[in-house]
């Protein structure tokens, strides 16, 4: 008997969902499982498959279209079935579709369950294949794996019974997939984001559409850092250690953090989070994006300790072997493009933190001091801030204390 | 090396542990004028004599009973079941008192007993007589349960059975006795330890673990799995009791599927216990779910076609094993 079918929720927090494409045409056989159409949700293109057997008789909205879940998007039934009635019913108000519903009576459950004993197939038929209630299905080896690299399952497309994720999904990831060129002599190569960066993607959105930013810049006398990484290297040198530049500013960050708490705070659904400790994120790239690992209690580290920890996340980063736990939850974020001889620049906030700071690189350059013209050393650095939380005068504050941590590195021992 | 057959490799067993340990003896139906029901025997009673090998009347409580109390005062008997369904008969001597008596006596008393015979279905000889026994005996605390597929396993394993101080199921195969293998050349004393399985096969695609009669049909499966290119690991425990865990975990681990294959019924036995420790110990590289190829869950029928169906089936090994590796068939 025809019936409409309703648009599945494909994901937990799906709340609508674009209809990418139909691979189905009207008039088209359909089995169960089969692919009936490809959903855009707030994770990703989900499968949108058959949980029915039979003919697609009539498509009720066009690829493109945005959907709420259980919305009504085609009638399935028998070839040649009037389905004059259910039209009818859908230009009616209210209709309820009848597809989303996890266990209707009449649904074939065709689905292959692997049955463990081949004689006990009366089993496989027995409970109701699970019908997409958002959960979603991957294998414990899927799991562990995704969890050691770092890879949201959300991003994954399940090839295994019921969608489940296995082995293959995640080892064939990312793998371009081409799509059909358009027009244009030198078509664009079209690959399928990596997941970590379509969730770049997502926050940077998020934070540039939602955040008001302001931006605060200061010009560093660099050369008593230079002088005091001299001196600790010099000390440090029979143990075979060395800290870099980027280490005393982080430490520099985490005291001024203390000296202007203000700055060290988050919005979070109009409330204001102040902190209470000083974990500070450190901007690492990595081949396919960008991951902060967090450097907890900065300001409780020596600049030794400090400076090994920052290598070693940076390090494991790079090798994408970063827990969540270790990638979040900072009060501040730190980014540096100084090897690339950038001299300054803004840099995006890492929410829910209330401020960035964007470090340019090391400058030699005549200054003037005391009236005469001498080599200097300069540094230039941008602090980004949420305006929600941290006025323009507090931003300033906290920038004039760093300054002056950094032209007086000492100073940090107080 | 040479090439024997199984009932062979038993026979030097039984004759080399005969003639190292003159407390060795073999008692049974036909074991000794008869030269064994099938010819497992042959030779002995005229290489040792009726003192150590004796034939019994048809009466097998009362034979592995003598047997329990030999072992408990000293001796170490082979006890022959002319096959493993006619144990029934004898099943409080086995579970009541072999498998209990070392415990019970606070460690006093030993029994160093082994049991012996074919196991599993022949050809045609119906549901009563075709029972795989391992999962009853496997069972109880107190029982060794081995279970050899090659005359190589087969000669060492049953040398270790009867060189052990504990009671130990001994299962061979009606249809395993002519089978042809590699076995150590004269004169080399060579002990498959218990509790020890064997890599039969190596490979990257899946885990097979299988004994008996079925890892006949599991090599030949890996065979037409090879060409599809799909290699298989296939794992003979040789032991089904204490099993051989970490030979197993460590192939699961590494091709994160497996199957297990055997011939005795679904319901529980070592093919559930085994399938248990990898979900529990293997269960983050679990690709798939674990399926058994088992003995169809019937009665065996007496009809050659049905009982060909009972019977895993290089067909069904196949599948289950496309199925983990989702693969179409």
């Amino acid at each position: 008997m025809a019936k409409i079918i309703g648009l599945p929720k494909l994901s937990p927090t799906m709340e609508e969902g674009v209809l990418v494409r139909w691979t189905k045409k009207e008039g088209d056989a359909v089995e169960v499982d089969e692919l009936l159409a490809e959903v855009e949700t707030d994770k990703a293109t989900m499968e949108f498959r058959s949980f029915d057997r039979g003919v697609l008789l009539k498509i009720l909205v066009s690829e493109g279209d945005t959907l709420a879940p259980d919305a009504p998007v085609a009638i399935m039934g028998d070839a040649g079935e009037d389905i004059s009635d259910l039209l009818a019913q859908l230009a009616a108000p209210s209709v309820s579709p009848t597809s989303a519903q996890p266990a209707s009576p009449d649904r074939q459950t065709a689905v292959a369950l692997p049955s463990p004993e081949p004689i006990a197939a009366p089993a496989a038929s027995s409970g109701p294949a699970e019908a997409p209630t958002g959960r979603i299905l991957s294998s414990p080896l899927v799991r562990r794996l995704a969890r050691e690299q770092g890879v949201e399952l959300t991003a994954l497309r399940g090839t295994g019974p019921r969608g489940r994720i296995i082995k293959r999904d995640l080892e064939q990831r990312p793998a371009a997939t081409p799509s059909v060129a358009r027009a244009g002599r030198m078509p664009a190569r079209v690959e399928r984001a990596s997941a970590t960066r379509r969730t770049i993607a997502r926050r940077l959105t998020e934070s540039t559409q939602s955040i008001p930013h302001y931006y605060l810049t200061i010009d560093v006398d660099a050369a008593p850092l230079v002088d005091a990484r001299r001196q600790i290297n010099a000390e440090l040198a029979d143990e075979g250690e060395k800290i870099s530049l980027n280490d005393l500013i982080v430490k520099a960050c985490a005291v001024a953090l203390r000296r202007v708490p203000e700055v060290n705070v988050s919005w979070v659904d109009g409330d204001i989070h102040a902190h209470q400790v000083v974990d500070i994120s450190v901007a690492v790239a990595i081949p396919d994006g960008l991951v902060t690992p967090v450097v907890r209690d900065a300001d409780k580290l020596g600049v030794l300790e400090l400076s090994q920890q920052v290598r070693e996340l940076a390090g494991r980063a790079r090798d994408k072997r970063l827990s969540l736990e270790e990638m979040t939850n900072g009060t501040f974020s730190i980014s540096s493009l100084g090897m690339f001889g950038i001299e300054s620049f803004t840099a995006v906030i890492n929410p829910p933190e209330g401020a960035i700071l964007a470090v340019g690189t090391l400058r030699e350059e005549p200054v003037v001091q005391g009236g005469a013209v001498v080599p200097g050393k300069r540094m230039r650095m941008t602090l980004s801030c949420d305006h929600r939380v941290i006025d323009g005068a507090v931003g300033a504050r906290f920038c004039a204390a760093l300054k002056r941590l950094l032209e007086s590195p000492t100073n940090m021992l107080i | 090396m040479r090439i024997i057959r199984y009932r062979e490799a038993l026979r030097e067993a039984m004759v080399e542990e005969m003639e190292r340990d003159a407390d060795v003896f073999l008692m049974g139906e036909e074991v000794g004028h008869y030269q064994g029901a099938y010819k497992v025997s042959e030779g002995l009673l005229e290489r040792f004599g009726e003192r150590r090998v004796i034939d019994t009347p048809i009466a097998e409580a009362g034979f592995a009973g003598v047997g329990v109390g030999a072992a408990m005062v000293g001796l170490r008997p082979i006890i022959e079941f002319m096959t493993w369904n006619f144990s029934f008969v004898a099943f409080d001597q086995i579970v009541s008192n072999a498998a209990k008596i070392h415990s019970m006596s606070g460690g006093a008393i030993r029994c160093p007993i082994v049991f012996r015979g074919p196991n599993g279905a022949a050809k045609q000889v119906a549901a009563q007589h075709s029972h795989t026994v391992e999962a009853l005996y496997t069972h109880f605390p107190g029982l060794y349960v081995v279970a050899p597929s090659t005359p190589r396993d087969a000669k060492g394993l049953l040398k270790a059975s009867i060189r052990d101080e504990n009671p130990v199921i001994f299962l061979e195969g009606e249809t395993l006795y002519g089978v042809k293998g590699e076995v150590a050349d004269e004169g080399v004393d060579e002990v498959v330890p218990i509790g020890k399985g064997r890599v039969a096969r190596e490979g990257d695609g899946c885990t097979v673990i299988t004994w008996g009669r079925p890892y006949y049909t599991v090599m030949e499966a890996a065979e037409r799995l090879a060409a599809d290119g799909i290699e298989l690991d296939v794992i003979d425990p040789r032991t089904l009791r204490p099993l051989d865990e970490e030979l197993m975990l460590a192939s699961v681990r590494k091709t994160n599927r497996c199957v297990v294959v055997h011939e005795h019924w679904p319901y529980g036995g070592p093919g559930a216990q085994i399938v248990d420790v990898i979900q529990r110990e293997a269960f983050d590289y679990l690709d798939a779910p674990v399926l058994r190829v088992a003995g169809l869950d019937v009665p065996m029928p007496y009809a050659s076609n049905l009982e060909d169906l009972v019977l895993p089936t290089v067909d069904r090994v196949v599948e289950a094993v496309r199925r983990v590796s989702y693969l179409g068939a």
